[in-house]
């Protein structure tokens, strides 16, 4: 009953957005974020300790947003768990009623605040892509039957503007081949080279939600050049952002203009407002999504 | 070969004052650590000044062929057994291969003299990288001869991860990306990349690892025979 695949199914522009857990206990915080969101978004990702930082499992913290009355994307990535750990958690969310999955590699853990842990990275992407299919098809990744199999809806990451292009796609299309039927994207810098790129994507049978990163200040725009290798965010969107008076107003603008190029030439748009979550509301009624 | 470092030197006198030591026989490897230029002679001749320095006797220093090679060892301890005896223990500087090897050959408390850290390729002298991870079930065959167990920092059979930028590897930020330069390879080759490589065995890797040609001989000698009996019967 995965209102995203639905959606998707039937050829409607989607619009995801995303929370993180607690770095703790209390999910009061990610809640009122998801009370915020909700109503704007047809599914919202929940991150899996993100930045390789430690916070609470995205398989909780799914089923909380479940719970709260909202569709979930379990994010699940390769760096923290074995393939028993992995098969065994989607399993799980399967049983708690969690069918939309994102599969990602994480990142590695001397970039966050562990950095003396053990990156497990047991399976890649790809591979884990290929177990969950698995599942969906009632067998566990020996090929031995499941008592009770599962029925995800199974995404992965691409970064269609990274270079050296052609690389880059063999290896979106390689997830493709193992299970993947939605992409949700790093954050598009270049339209037009972005729907040139995913075309192609989509041409292979995938969904491509396009990730829509709210650049909300110079210091965001400094921190994602410097810190985040592999979101470079070129001058000229730089320059518009800190030489504007209101330098967040500049961006929710950016970023609904960028919704509505994308329109015409993805599936959907996965919106990343980094805390600001009025921004996306901004922006999803900014395009005329609401 | 196995790339050493020195060990923290306030570690290794931690060693010695742990178990009250005044008096200490230093060995090398005439193998890797000389090579690596951690346990040779002059490191030797250098540790030796370093704990006089800091009040300690030496009673001598060895460098045998081959520091992890048990038969070698024993026969190098052998002939210094006068100056081990007057030790109160034993420092080596080698891998922990060699410090074992060392520590089974002798009755004297074996100490560590230097930290192990891996399999190293020597780039050119005293540059060494770590390019193979001895894991027991290679992919060098699917990978173009880059080994991305060990070049990719996240050790991914399939990549590139979505960090990377502009070919370039997003945690070593210096570096290409190793699955770029493996796919640049093979496509520079005519070669055509698998569609997923496979998870990997670990079994092919527990621990800890032992390996006899003896047994395998043995084990192959038999076998010739069941067949030639079998065939008679």
């Amino acid at each position: 009953m995965s209102k995203l695949r639905d959606a998707l199914d039937v050829g409607q522009f989607v619009v995801t957005g995303e929370v993180a857990p607690p770095h703790g206990t209390d999910l009061g915080a990610m809640l009122a974020s998801v009370d915020r969101i909700a109503p704007y978004c047809h599914a919202i990702n929940v991150t899996d300790n993100q930045g390789a930082t430690l916070h609470l499992s995205s398989l909780a913290a799914s089923r909380a947003v479940l719970e709260a009355g909202s569709e979930p994307i379990f994010q699940q990535t390769c760096r923290d768990r074995n393939r028993l750990a992995l098969q065994s958690d989607l399993l799980a969310a399967w049983t708690l009623g969690l069918e939309n999955v994102l599969i990602v590699t994480g990142d590695d853990p001397r970039g966050g605040d562990h950095p003396k842990a053990k990156g497990v990275f047991d399976l890649d992407s790809t591979q884990l892509l290929e177990v969950a299919r698995g599942l969906n098809e009632g067998v566990d990744m020996n090929g031995a039957p499941l008592d009770g199999g599962c029925d995800f809806l199974l995404g992965a990451a691409a970064f269609p503007e990274a270079e050296p292009s052609d690389i880059q796609l063999e290896r979106a299309l390689q997830k493709i081949e193992a299970g993947a039927r939605f992409f949700q994207t790093q954050a598009v810098m270049d339209v037009d080279v972005f729907a040139e790129r995913a075309a192609v994507l989509r041409e292979a049978g995938a969904k491509v939600i396009a990730g829509v990163l709210l650049l909300k200040s110079a210091r965001v725009i400094r921190f994602i050049n410097e810190r985040l290798a592999g979101l470079m965010v070129p001058e000229h969107l730089a320059k518009r952002i800190t030489e504007s008076p209101n330098p967040l107003e500049e961006a929710v603008e950016l970023a609904t203009e960028q919704v509505v190029a994308l329109r015409d030439v993805v599936d959907g748009v996965h919106i990343m407002p980094l805390g600001a979550d009025e921004a996306l509301v901004s922006i999803v009624e900014g395009a005329g999504l609401a | 070969m196995i790339i050493t470092k020195p060990r923290d030197f306030s570690r290794i006198i931690a060693n010695l004052e742990g178990i009250g030591a005044k008096r200490v026989f230093l060995m090398g490897c005439g193998q890797c650590a000389t090579v690596a230029k951690t346990g040779g002679e002059p490191e030797l001749e250098a540790m030796a000044a370093q704990l006089r320095d800091a009040g300690y006797e030496v009673t001598g220093w060895a460098v045998g062929e081959v520091a992890c090679h048990l038969g070698g060892t024993k026969l190098e301890t052998r002939k210094r057994v006068g100056d081990i005896a007057a030790a109160d223990a034993v420092l080596v500087l080698s891998c922990g291969a060699g410090v074992q090897t060392v520590a089974d050959s002798v009755d004297r408390p074996v100490f560590p003299g230097l930290e192990s850290v891996f399999l190293g390729n020597v780039i050119r002298a005293g540059v060494f990288e770590e390019r193979c991870q001895t894991c027991g079930d290679c992919v060098l065959d699917l990978t173009a001869g880059i080994c991305p167990v060990t070049t990719c920092p996240k050790g991914l059979l399939n990549g590139p991860c979505g960090g990377m930028w502009d070919g370039m590897c997003e945690v070593l930020t210096d570096r290409e990306c190793a699955h770029v330069r493996i796919r640049r390879r093979l496509a520079e080759q005519g070669r055509v990349a698998a569609k997923v490589v496979p998870p990997k065995d670990f079994s092919a890797k527990l621990k800890p690892g032992s390996l006899s040609l003896r047994e395998e001989r043995r084990r192959d000698a038999r076998k010739r025979h069941d067949v030639t009996q079998g065939g008679r019967s």
